[in-house]
């Protein structure tokens, strides 16, 4: 297994492990490690995969992974990132049904994830502004997050239509745009 | 046992190939096949899965495939070997749908990317997306996450501070989420 191989199962296993509470955890982790460390995708491109990976059925953060990894070294890429990102779960669960059946009532464990999950909305949270950034969100186009993220908040709109929404609004955008003389 | 692992295989491929919106929705999905549809677990059974498998780490879909695959097989009065065999077929099964159509669809972007129609469309995606990480962080502000006022003040107090130092650590420090996850575990023994 090449070196470069070996990564791309590391890394996603690192990512695996550490994407508590929801797909969506992982973004500041892929964010740092895949995006700023790694260059294997630009944060333009992680933005588009995520507006993919979320109208994909399936699990968000491997299909994050399968992408990555097929982008990075075709499809045994993606059967290796695939596997890293899977892996970690599979075995801490294993683990916890075979020997920690009442690792849920275990006080230590309760006490830190109670800790955890305030820092993962912050984590989630951190990205929002320089992705705004990225996608070039102006005080013109500033209503288009907003009103998405309020809608799926407070009216618990399923994302998937935002998206299909915003594609099809981006398309005749474009259309017309190309129209202009 | 064959006939077991070749049932789970089906049910979570399907759980797989019609899971949209993430991992909550596909516990429904989940419940709905396991629980009422081919009894292979209790409702108490199906619950403690899934606490379980929002505690731990990794994604919600994989922890609970792989928790259901082994519990089947123990319900079924196998042995703790096969029930392991339960859980791979579990999980490989509810990956390998969007295993097959995301590799599609990379191939397609891949050589697409540059179209006219297709970089409008994104165009468009991108400020929606922010919207989608900002309200799956909304989302999880919840008093579950952060303790409430009236039952546990000590803990809400606690909470925001963790969310304010990691926030600022990371938009102004850009310091390792890992290390930050870690810590907020550490104060979260020693304070929570």
């Amino acid at each position: 297994m090449s070196a470069r191989y070996l990564d791309l199962l590391l890394t996603f296993f690192r990512i695996g492990l550490f994407t508590i509470g929801g797909g969506y955890a992982m973004i500041p982790l892929i964010q740092q490690k895949v995006v700023d460390e790694k260059h294997w995708v630009s944060e333009p491109e992680l933005m588009d995969l995520m507006a993919v990976a979320q109208s994909c059925p399936g699990i968000f953060a491997i299909n994050i992974s399968i992408f990555i990894g097929y982008k990075t070294r075709g499809v045994r890429g993606a059967v290796l990132s695939t596997i890293g990102t899977a892996l970690p779960s599979f075995l801490i669960i294993l683990a916890v049904a075979l020997f920690f059946q009442h690792f849920r009532d275990n006080e230590y464990v309760a006490r830190a994830f109670r800790g955890i999950r305030p820092a993962v909305v912050a984590l989630i949270a951190a990205p929002v502004f320089k992705m705004a950034k990225t996608a070039k969100v102006s005080l013109r186009t500033v209503w288009i997050p907003v009103v998405a993220a309020l809608l799926i908040w407070l009216l618990r709109v399923n994302p998937v239509y935002i998206i299909i929404l915003a594609g099809v609004g981006g398309y005749v955008y474009g259309r017309l745009e190309e129209g202009r003389p | 046992m064959t006939c077991l692992l070749i049932q789970l295989f089906l049910t979570f491929f399907v759980i797989g190939l019609f899971g949209f919106g993430g991992g909550y929705a596909m516990i429904s999905l989940i419940q709905q096949k396991v629980v009422t549809a081919h009894a292979w677990m209790t409702m108490g059974q199906f619950t403690d899965i899934v606490a379980i498998s929002q505690m731990t780490p990794g994604p919600i879909g994989i922890n609970s495939a792989t928790y259901v695959g082994y519990t089947s097989l123990v319900n079924a009065g196998y042995p703790h070997w096969a029930a392991v065999l339960g859980s791979l077929t579990a999980t490989t099964a509810v990956i390998l749908p969007s295993f097959i159509l995301m590799l599609i669809i990379s191939r397609f972007l891949m050589r697409y990317k540059s179209h006219p129609a297709i970089e409008s469309v994104f165009q468009g995606l991108r400020p929606a997306v922010v919207g989608l990480l900002l309200a799956a962080s909304l989302c999880l502000m919840t008093g579950e996450n952060f303790g409430t006022w009236r039952e546990s003040p000590w803990q809400l107090l606690i909470s925001i501070a963790i969310f304010l130092f990691t926030f600022l650590s990371q938009r102004v420090y850009k310091l390792n989420p890992i290390f930050l996850i870690i810590l907020s575990a550490i104060v979260g023994v020693i304070l929570l």
